[in-house]
Order: C-alpha cells, then structure tokens, then sequence
C-alpha cells in the first residue's frame, strides 16, 4: 500500500468541502458519533435538515461561523489500495498562502469548478500556483453538474476553456470528471445522470492515479539533520550523520562531495534501524558514517563527487510573500531549506507574477501578502541547491524574520 | 515505500529536527499508545545515541496501575531519563478546585501542571503523540505549533509549514509542541505496532473488568475516584480500552479482541470514532478542543 498526497482547491461556493465530506462519508470514513455531532450542526446553522457533508473538514469555530476553510484541514481515509492524505486549502484570494502551503505536499491538485461559471480567475489562480509548487498532476473537477442538467456540451466547453489556458503552463498531467458532490454522482458511486461520462469516478481516479508520472530517477542527495556521538567507553569513537535520503540512492563505499566546504571523501557505514545496510534509497531515515575527520554539522549536504550540485551564495527564486506585513528588501532573514540555515538578503525584486494570467509585471519595490515575486537572493553561506523543477527537496526553502521569528516567505528556486 | 515506511520516516525526520532545533526538547509520555510509538520512533532516530530529551509524564493520579507500571518498566529497560509531576502536587500548591462530580476529572487541571513542568526545565519543545485525525481541532494544527509563554495556541497566527522545512524559532519563553505522528489514523498506529511487534499495556487487549453503564451508554470502569450511585448496577464485562486516558474519563469498549490481529479486525468493523467511544471530555461543547489547546493543552 502506498500513500497519495492530494489537495483540494475552489471558490468559495464551488462545494469543495462538500465534495471531500462526500468522499469521507462515501467511503465510510466517518463515524457514527461524528456524524451525530454534524446532524445536530446542521440544523443548528438552520438551512437544511440534511447533513452539511462541509461541516466535516470546517475545524475552527470561526470556519463554522463563516461557513469558509480559513486555514488547510488534513484529512484521511485508506481504502485497500492506497492511504490518502486530503489537505483541504481555503479558496479565498486571502488565503493563498495557506492554499500554497496545502499544496506544497502534494501528489496532485484537485481544482475544482463550477459548472454554471466555468473557468474563472480563481480557477486560473490555483492552477498557476500548483504549476509554480510543482504539482505533476491536476485534476479538474466540473461539479455541480445538476445545475447545468448535465449537459454534456457544458462540460465539453469548460475542458476545452481549461486547456487552452493551461498551454501556457507546464503541469505534467491534467485529467477532468463531472461530477455533483452534493448529491454524490461520480464521487464514489458511478452517475447515471452523467451516463455520457465513460471515465473513473473521483474515487476511482484517485486510488489508481499514478503518483509520479514520468519521473526519473534523481541524483543522490542528503542532508545531515543530527549529530549522533553516544560518547560511550564501547562507543567511544562513533559519530554517525543522522538525516534522511532527500533523492536518488547512496551505497557504502561510495565516493561524495561535502558541501558547502567542497571536500571529498567516502562512505564507510549505513546505518538504517541500527542495521548496517550496504544502500540507502530516496526518502529513508539513515545514519551515514565517512571514513575521514571532516567538519561536518547539521545543514552539510552530501553528494555524489563531479555531481552537478549548484554551490552558491547568489541565486534567483520565484518566492510567495506570506506575511501579513509588507517587507522591503534590505533587511536580513534567515534561510532555511531543510534542515540548513543561513543569513539571507533578498537583494532585489527582478518583478512580480500575477497569479491570475501568469504574466510579468513590474514590482513596487515591496512585498505584500500573497504576492508572487521573482527575487535574487544573496546568503551569508553557500546554499547547495537543485533547481526546483529538478529536486522539489533541494529547490525550496523558507524565509523566516529574525524578528519575529515566523515564517514570511516560502520559494522554490529557479 | 510502503505506507507504513513512509510515516515512520517522515516521524524519524521530525524527531531529528527536534533534536537539531532546540536546546531542551522533552517527550511527553503518557503510557498510551501513542506515546509508545513516539519511543519506539525516538530509537530508530538516536540508537546507538541516547535519546536528545527526557520522557516527561504529568501524573493525573488517576491514572490505570497498568500504564504506570509500564511506563517505569519502560524508562528502566531504555536507560532513559524520567520525570513525573502530579497534578496532586499542584491542586496543593495553588489550591486549585479538584474536579467534582461522579467522574472527577482532571483533564482541565493537568495544563497547569504541564506548564509548570514546562518552566521548570525549561523546556523550548514538547514532543507529543497528538494525531489530526482524532478531533477536528487538531486536524488544523501544525506539526511544529508555537505556544505563547502562556503555553496557548492561537489558530489564526499559525506559522505556515511548507515541504518537510519545519520552523522551530521561538523566543525565550515560548515553546513548541511537536506532533511528529499528526498524519497517523488509529489504524496506522495499530498495524504499525502490530508490524513492529511493540510491547504495550495490558489493558489495551480484552479483559474482564467490573464496569458501570453511564448515561451515554458508556462503559466506565469502577475504581476508588468513581462516586457510585445507588442506582448503579455493577457489571462483569469483557472490555478493552482503545484509549488510555484517565480511569476517570476514559470510557471500555466491549471487545473481544485478545490479539493485535483481533484489534485491527475489530477497528475495520467499527464506525464509531476513537475519542467518540472513549472521551467523555470532549461532549461538552463542539469546539471543547480548540478551547482547550487555546489555554494551554497539548
């Protein structure tokens, strides 16, 4: 069994939380007593004396109070091919950032769609931003489906409008369903209203999607979370790099590059569950020993040697702006991508991407909520990187205010 | 990688950032499950290291006799550094109001012996065994979520966390509760302790216990903090406990299972939730958890 990361992304009104209620509920993933709880909800906010399925995934008494997602919900349910972990982002322009952040685990986006309206801003906002988190799939779902009498032709045009649109951006893979997720048709059960519709229902598409279409084998990758030096009489002379394989693979014997200090040396022990193991592969927590006396601390990076790694202190990146505060380049940061830190610089804002038509625009110098710049950034240290499009691991980092201490920026380099 | 890698990978990977992050990290451990499976986590991440925290354990003092004795079992069989405080200890020290009624619970009380426990040491980052899954406040928590020095959460400041890039900045005062098994469900948990073999409190599995029927036709078992009534009929059932909390708050489910394997079969079955069948704590009122995480709960 494999685990599938998918977000969900719409209007306000298009019934997004309504759609994932009715996959949790179709599937059978909810409780009795919750829905109890939700029954007794539901006729509290007095629209309708049937289960408000958006209750299931609205956590926070100020969601319930506004009927909206504010912040990104995790939800799960496991059928027997596949655990599926659901983070249920807010649509509101006001809350891209957390829709970014929802997004920037995931295996696929599912954007959904109106039928009535079609394709609109919003629809084009959230697929420009799966496009710049580097989702490999998107999923486009038509719902309310009823509304339009299940017009095929409705359906027809809005994929077509889609498509033509998403020329311009460079998702992977991009798939559509019709479906009614008040009503449930093409969620789990199949439609007879939508009997024109030959493909999967969503919950069928979802267990059976490949997670990672097209994708190659990358170069090998590691970064050194913790020291481990039990200092022991026995373990006297142990000191193991504890960290996880960000990509790729690495075997014992192997010849590797330290950086950023640039220096070379070999790997003399994998350790993997206190077993000493002769590979390790992409994803594995792992302790990696080198057989000589190197300087080597939280935040080293570990590649192959000759590999293509950029080792830099000037780099550009696309970054999204997500602190209530607007910031103007200048003053420090801290950059974080994994487990390395350093002092950055934004030094310049090169322009802005408006995220409606993924156009260029020039920047006022300032960075607010939610925008989309494309900035240089210069950092006290060298930062070993991969540009994003080729190691979503080594290509994004965050941006934290020394100050503040919370987390202004999220960017994935260029 | 198989799904049950996957999550004790991405476990091990927050453990880790724990341990490179801070200067005082401390797990909470609280003789359940879920806790169990933190320790379990914590030696994969350190082994042949010792663990970058203590074991801390906030003694309601209605705790069962079967997870204390586990739980020092445990701290001695490790080698690894125990602490216990009683919320006994603090009702006395602030002459606070000890809970009341048939089931006296201690659930609000233990936040202030937590936060205590907290300035003691001094601790910048709490790792506990919380999953989103249980309750839907803690669906919309963040792995590492910030406490104020008042040990509260405020969901609308929440730090966004993207990719596996967890920010651990605080300033002095301030600490960070640590949730490295938030993606897990009940069942993750059960099949990964029944694919690990991890050795748990008795209780877990069935057993005949005397019980009483609550109102919410709960079974709760009868010990010395449980006020009887005299209408209360006590009962000879074969139960189990999917949760180990309090005696006094933590409800028995009917149960036949005597094996891992039984459990899992018998969770397939159910469709009553974990804190559904077990908590009466959280019927109070629909948003019970996120009050209570705002005031300093983990």
């Amino acid at each position: 069994m494999e685990i599938l990361r998918f977000f969900t992304a719409g209007n306000v009104d298009d019934g997004k939380s309504t759609l994932i209620g009715r996959l949790l509920y179709d599937s059978k993933s909810v409780s009795t007593d919750i829905l109890e709880t939700l029954t007794k909800q539901s006729k509290s906010t007095g629209e309708n004396a049937e289960i408000d399925l958006a209750l299931l995934t609205d956590g926070l008494r100020a969601e319930r109070a506004q009927g909206i997602t504010i912040d990104v919900a995790y939800k799960y349910f496991t059928t027997d091919k596949r655990k599926f972990i659901i983070a249920d982002t807010p649509g509101h322009f006001q809350y891209t950032r957390n829709m970014f952040t929802g997004a920037s685990n995931a295996d696929l986006a599912i954007i959904l769609v109106d039928a009535r309206l079609g394709i609109t801003e919003q629809t084009h906002r959230h697929s420009i931003i799966s496009n710049i988190v580097g989702i490999p799939h998107v999923l486009v779902c038509i719902n309310k489906m009823d509304l339009v009498n299940y017009d095929e032709k409705v359906y027809e045009q809005i994929k077509s409008d889609y498509e033509k649109f998403a020329q311009k951006l460079q998702l992977k893979k991009i798939s559509f369903i019709p479906t009614n997720a008040l009503s449930g048709d093409n969620v789990v059960n199949q439609s007879e209203n939508l009997a024109w519709y030959k493909g999967p229902t969503l919950f069928e598409f979802l267990e059976n999607v490949e997670i990672n279409p097209n994708e190659q084998e990358k170069s090998a990758r590691f970064q050194v979370q913790y020291v481990i030096r039990p200092q022991t009489d026995e373990l006297h002379d142990y000191r193991g790099y504890a960290g996880s394989v960000l990509s790729g693979r690495f075997v014992k014997g192997q010849s590797i590059t330290i950086l950023p200090a640039d220096l070379t040396t070999t790997i003399s022990k994998i350790e993997k569950n206190g077993i000493e193991v002769e590979e390790a592969k992409e994803g594995e927590p792992i302790i990696l020993h080198v057989a000589d006396d190197i300087d080597i601390s939280r935040g080293t990076t570990f590649v192959p040697v000759n590999d293509g790694i950029n080792s830099e202190k000037t780099f550009e990146a696309i970054i999204c702006w997500m602190d209530n505060k607007s910031f103007q380049p200048g003053q420090k940061l801290i950059l974080q991508q994994n487990s390395f830190q350093t002092k950055a610089l934004i030094k310049e804002i090169d322009n802005k991407i408006n995220i409606s038509t993924f156009t260029t625009e020039e920047s006022d110098g300032t960075l607010h909520l939610n925008d989309f710049c494309k900035v240089t950034i210069k950092t006290a240290e060298s930062i070993s990187f991969d540009s994003y499009e080729n190691n979503r691991k080594t290509g994004a980092f965050i941006l934290i205010n020394e100050n503040t201490n919370n987390t202004v920026a999220a960017g994935v380099i260029e | 990688m198989d799904y049950l890698d996957q999550l004790e990978a991405e476990a091990i990977y927050i453990l880790r950032e724990v341990a490179g992050q801070f200067e005082r990290p401390a797990l909470l451990f609280s003789g359940g499950k879920d806790s169990i499976c933190l320790v379990h986590l914590a030696l994969k991440a350190f082994r042949p290291g010792k663990f970058p925290f203590p074991l801390v354990h906030v003694d309601t003092g209605h705790n069962f006799p079967e997870a204390i004795a586990y739980r020092d079992n445990l701290a001695e069989k490790l080698n690894e550094k125990l602490i216990v405080r009683f919320v006994a200890d603090t009702i006395k020290e602030k002459n606070l109001q000890d809970g009341k009624g048939k089931f006296p619970s201690r659930n609000a009380l233990q936040t202030y012996t937590l936060l205590d426990v907290i300035n003691e040491f001094e601790f910048d980052a709490c790792i506990g065994g919380a999953r989103r899954d249980e309750e839907k406040a803690r669906a919309k928590e963040r792995i590492f979520s910030v406490r104020d020095e008042f040990g509260q959460w405020d969901p609308k400041k929440q730090r966004p966390e993207l990719w596996n890039i967890y920010n651990g900045k605080i300033d002095k005062g301030e600490n960070v509760r640590v949730f490295p098994i938030s993606n897990w469900t009940e069942l993750d948990v059960w099949n990964y302790i029944k694919r690990e073999q991890i050795d748990l409190p008795s209780i877990y599995f069935t057993h005949e216990r005397e019980c009483i029927k609550t109102e919410h036709g709960q079974w709760m078992n009868v010990n010395e903090f449980v006020e009887l009534e005299p209408s209360d009929i006590i009962e000879k059932v074969k139960v189990r406990y999917r949760t180990v909390g309090d005696m006094t708050c933590t409800a028995a489910v009917e149960s036949e299972a005597y094996t891992l394997d039984d459990i899992i079969e018998e969770l397939k079955e159910t469709r009553i939730s974990e804190r559904g069948a077990t908590r009466m704590d959280d019927r109070i009122s629909e948003a019970a958890m996120e009050d209570r995480k705002k005031g300093g709960y983990f």
